[in-house]
């Protein structure tokens, strides 16, 4: 069982505390001695050049780099206080607890309703007023709803990207989890869509601890509470956003995000 | 992003010559002359590549016109009622239709159950590696090794040591024994091709790998599954060498009652009419109106295979 929050709302709490994380494909270090603690409620950036290694880490924290063949971790990756790659946690368990949206919109190809109440479905909620509830909610919750409240029952595929994608935040949102795991979440969206979910972010991040990886710092900076610098696999510089962009401490962060290299 | 580098040796980066004029590399005089040669064969490939679908629609009409010719005035309600008969005029194929339908009885479920299973293993469960190419290969092996040996597989396995003698079972099994490494790879070619994001989709969500593959893959899948399943079927339905190595009888049978009745089928009844040609005129008459059936059967078979390829292609 994971010890998800009570609700005592303390901004605080420690959600993830990853603690020398190594992750390696087959040889390749692909993070290296990762320490990183991220707190309830707030939005932590993760940015960094391509290939630095920060959508592995994300993957990690809901441990979908499990289906990558020949990954081998160590170091701990504590959940509320739980260990994600212990024995005894349910991997099923901890994702219903840590949604997440992919890069690319993925929904399903089918309707906008059966995309949203998925993993209600999956998760044993048959009742149809209750479906049609989570669908209401999730679909307002992803500032979707006044957009197809008429067309619940159309191909999601019929929706725009920006559409897209925020159809894939309910569906993540529909199951309710604590923390939500954002992998480049506007990198396939024109800066109209993109400009949408960041004002979503900002609204979600009251209720629901986000992580989100992306390319673009105009974005962290926009968005984000903690930012954290990734490069060739390890964390160069974790602070508070307005720090990072104003006065990193690092020369390295300093250059990175000045734009001398990436 | 900035491109530090790249700006101290811009000038290098483009080649030109003592003019300050972009390099030649080409002639646009000889690149004429070899665009006319091109052009020309492009006209006699296309001649060619047609010549061969000629040849090929060619055979297809001599074979209608043949069957046609041979079947016309035999196909009527009273062949297709009446049972087998020592005189031609009153025998139909009433018994081979029941046994060719009570054959696809045992074939395709057995055929769909195991041949998508193994796919949906094979693809989604087994780890990627020796084992798995092993088993890949030796599917591939499998679907193309001759049918009388799967026949003579039949006959050691069903026939004899399960003692099913000739009946529909044995002859069933046996035939799905032999189209189903066609399933298993149709069923994995389709199940590779459900793109990767879907099933992240439903992982992300705390599904587990049965719940993605039911909810997620298997629905996508399913027209390219159904579609190889169906040619499956078709090839089980005309096939003869395995049922004769079975020892289907070339005797006039009843009506097929159950599973293990004796029977005889429509490509092995043709067969039969065929060798016997020599004694009864008449039977080449019937054994190419058993052939129309057949192939009228076969055409309605991958007619439903193409709808269904059709009606349920998805595009992500």
């Amino acid at each position: 069982m994971l010890n998800e929050k009570n609700n005592n709302h303390h901004q605080n709490n420690i959600v993830y505390d990853v603690k020398k994380l190594n992750l390696w494909y087959g040889d390749v270090l692909a993070l290296k001695d990762i320490n990183l603690t991220i707190r309830e409620n707030q939005v932590t950036a993760i940015i960094g050049p391509s290939g630095c290694g920060k959508s592995t880490f994300i993957k990690t924290l809901n441990r979908m780099v499990d289906n990558i063949p020949a990954v081998r971790t160590s170091g701990e990756v504590l959940y509320y206080g739980t260990n994600i790659f212990s024995d005894t946690l349910r991997v099923e368990e901890l994702r219903t607890s840590v949604g997440m949206v992919f890069q690319k919109p993925n929904p399903f190809p089918k309707s906008i309703y059966e995309n949203v109440v998925y993993g209600p479905k999956i998760h044993g909620i048959s009742d149809k007023k209750i479906l049609s509830e989570i669908t209401e909610t999730s679909l307002k919750s992803a500032s979707l709803w006044e957009e197809v409240k008429d067309r619940l029952h159309a191909n999601a595929y019929g929706l725009s990207g920006g559409q897209q994608q925020r159809l894939c935040i309910a569906r993540s949102l529909a199951i309710q989890p604590q923390v939500l795991l954002m992998d480049e979440p506007t990198s396939a969206l024109d800066p109209i869509a993109t400009n949408k979910i960041e004002e979503l972010i900002n609204e979600l991040k009251k209720y629901y601890t986000i992580v989100i990886v992306t390319h673009n710092m105009q974005q962290a900076a926009r968005i984000s509470d903690i930012t954290s610098f990734f490069l060739s696999g390890e964390v160069i510089e974790t602070d508070a956003t307005q720090k990072i962009f104003t006065n990193p401490n690092d020369k390295k962060t300093e250059d990175y995000i000045t734009g001398k290299f990436g | 992003m900035n491109h530090h580098n790249s700006s101290d040796n811009n000038e290098k980066n483009i080649e030109l010559n003592n003019e300050g004029k972009l390099k030649t590399f080409f002639n646009k005089d000889i690149i004429s002359k070899r665009m006319n040669n091109r052009i020309l064969l492009d006209k006699v490939a296309k001649k060619l590549f047609f010549g061969s679908i000629l040849f090929a629609l060619i055979i297809l009409v001599i074979l209608f016109y043949r069957i046609g010719v041979l079947s016309i005035g035999w196909i009527d309600l009273q062949f297709l009622t009446s049972n087998l008969s020592i005189f031609p005029e009153k025998a139909g194929i009433y018994g081979v239709l029941i046994g060719s339908f009570l054959l696809m009885v045992v074939v395709i479920p057995v055929t769909l159950l195991l041949g998508i299973s193994t796919a949906i293993y094979l693809e989604e469960y087994a780890k990627k590696g020796r084992f798995q190419s092993f088993v890949n290969i030796n599917i591939s092996n499998l679907a193309g090794v001759p049918s009388v040996i799967f026949g003579l597989l039949g006959l050691t396995v069903f026939g004899r040591l399960l003692n099913l003698g000739s009946s529909i079972l044995a002859g069933g099994l046996t035939l799905s024994l032999l189209v189903l490494p066609i399933i298993v790879a149709a069923g994995q070619e389709a199940i590779r091709a459900v793109p990767g994001f879907l099933r992240d989709g439903a992982y992300a969500m705390g599904a587990t790998k049965w719940t993605t593959v039911r909810t997620v893959v298997l629905p996508s899948a399913l027209p390219g599954i159904l579609t190889g399943s169906i040619l499956a079927v078709s090839r089980a339905i005309g096939e003869t060498a395995p049922l004769v190595v079975l020892g289907i009888p070339a005797l006039i049978l009843r009506v097929p009652n159950s599973l293990m009745s004796d029977f005889t089928a429509l490509p092995i009844q043709i067969y039969y009419w065929t060798l016997d040609t020599v004694l009864t005129p008449e039977y080449a008459n019937m054994a190419a109106a058993t052939i129309v059936v057949l192939l009228v059967l076969l055409f309605l078979l991958n007619s439903v295979a193409i709808v269904i390829r059709n009606k349920y292609q998805r595009r992500y």
